[in-house]
């Protein structure tokens, strides 16, 4: 039975809006994966315009890199903060690590798109292929943010010396190493709160995107999709996966650049 | 009951080469704005016109992967736009937060 034909005899007098068809062109799949992300984009949106709401009611930090020393007095600068990369202990190597997670998402995402196309082609193994690249993709990305958040929150070597109020009320002054949610060697306890919270949140998307990678890379491998007779799910996976690249371009130059 | 055939009844189409090297012209630039923005991060100094030149390049960047790794700009109109119409929200969040922020600031200092 065609649309044109239903019970309700949808006429050529009703428009675009009447019924009987499909006015925005696309699956109710698809459209609430949009929508979802449409809301997913307000609460990242609100974290990170929180993020330069409390950053702003801070002082910078004012003097040279070279005599930087963390403070809760002021914010720091994220380079000076983001500057270790694994295996190369005590070597100052400022946004290289992030750089190179930035990139590893870059390209899941391109892979990801790619299988996308593949998928329109209906080319069961070309999916399979540039899903496998994205899961690796992700995994790396986690891994490394693994590593990112160990090191933050264990610190460098030296620390430093801050004035705080400690968990039994108490205001003392000693060194503070890494970071937790009460005080970091770093900066504003505030700055280290925003980190795990924000970038926690955003790992926490990459790990719900990575279980959503391997069930469609799974299922695209045994056939579902030939059996079922299209690739959409490749589809709405990959809008969910490119949302979460859209968000850490944004995480990177909030937290790692301004 | 029938053993159910897992061979394919779908037709493979080619690749379609042009559509690919899009895909990667893409992902080039995507790349080369991040590049970009490293080099600013080290060579230039700290302030507003270095956080408002990255704020530009990272919507930069944000419009291709929506347009081109999402395939927004593929869709109709009205869907395209009951995306991107409700995100004018955010300039007021942003321009409210920002001054709430520097009054805190003027308050605290």
């Amino acid at each position: 039975m065609s649309a044109h034909s239903t019970a309700i005899g949808v006429s050529s007098k009703r428009g675009v809006w009447g019924g009987g068809n499909e006015p925005l062109k696309a699956s109710y799949g698809k459209l609430m994966m949009w929508f979802f992300l449409l809301s997913d984009i307000f609460t990242f949106a609100a974290f990170l315009i929180s993020y330069l709401a409390i950053r702003v009611s801070y002082p910078a930090y004012a003097g040279s890199a070279e005599t930087f020393a963390g403070s809760n007095e002021y914010w720091p600068i994220p380079e000076l903060v983001f500057e270790a990369v694994p295996f190369l202990h005590g070597v100052h190597a400022p946004l290289v690590f992030v750089g190179i997670m930035t990139f590893i998402l870059i390209a899941s995402s391109v892979t990801m798109v790619l299988a996308v196309e593949a998928g329109h082609r209906n080319d069961r193994n070309d999916v399979v292929k540039w899903m496998l690249w994205t899961l690796l993709g992700g995994i790396t990305f986690l891994g490394c943010q693994a590593w990112e958040w160990s090191h933050f929150i264990h610190g460098t070597d030296a620390g430093s010396v801050l004035t705080y109020v400690n968990n039994l009320g108490q205001n003392v002054t000693e060194t503070v190493f890494g970071a937790n949610l009460m005080v970091n060697e770093y900066g504003p306890s505030a700055f280290a709160q925003l980190f795990f919270f924000i970038t926690g949140f955003h790992g926490f998307h990459v790990t719900i995107g990575v279980f959503l990678l391997f069930l469609c890379f799974y299922q695209a491998a045994v056939g579902v999709y030939d059996k079922r007779g299209h690739y959409e799910m490749v589809e709405k996976i990959g809008l969910y996966w490119h949302f979460v690249d859209l968000v850490w371009v944004f995480v990177f130059t909030l937290f790692y650049l301004i | 009951m029938e053993i159910q055939d897992t061979k394919s009844t779908l037709q493979v189409e080619p690749r379609n080469e042009e559509k690919i090297k899009k895909i990667w012209k893409t992902a080039a630039i995507l790349l080369a704005i991040t590049v970009a923005e490293f080099i600013m991060a080290f060579t230039m100094d700290r302030g507003i016109l270095l956080y408002s030149l990255f704020i530009i390049l990272t919507i930069w960047k944000a419009k291709y992967i929506m347009m081109e790794f999402m395939h927004l700009g593929d869709e109709v109109k009205p869907l395209f736009y009951s995306i991107i119409v409700p995100l004018i929200f955010l300039v007021w969040l942003v321009i409210a937060l920002i001054k709430e922020g520097s009054d805190i600031f003027l308050m605290r200092w």
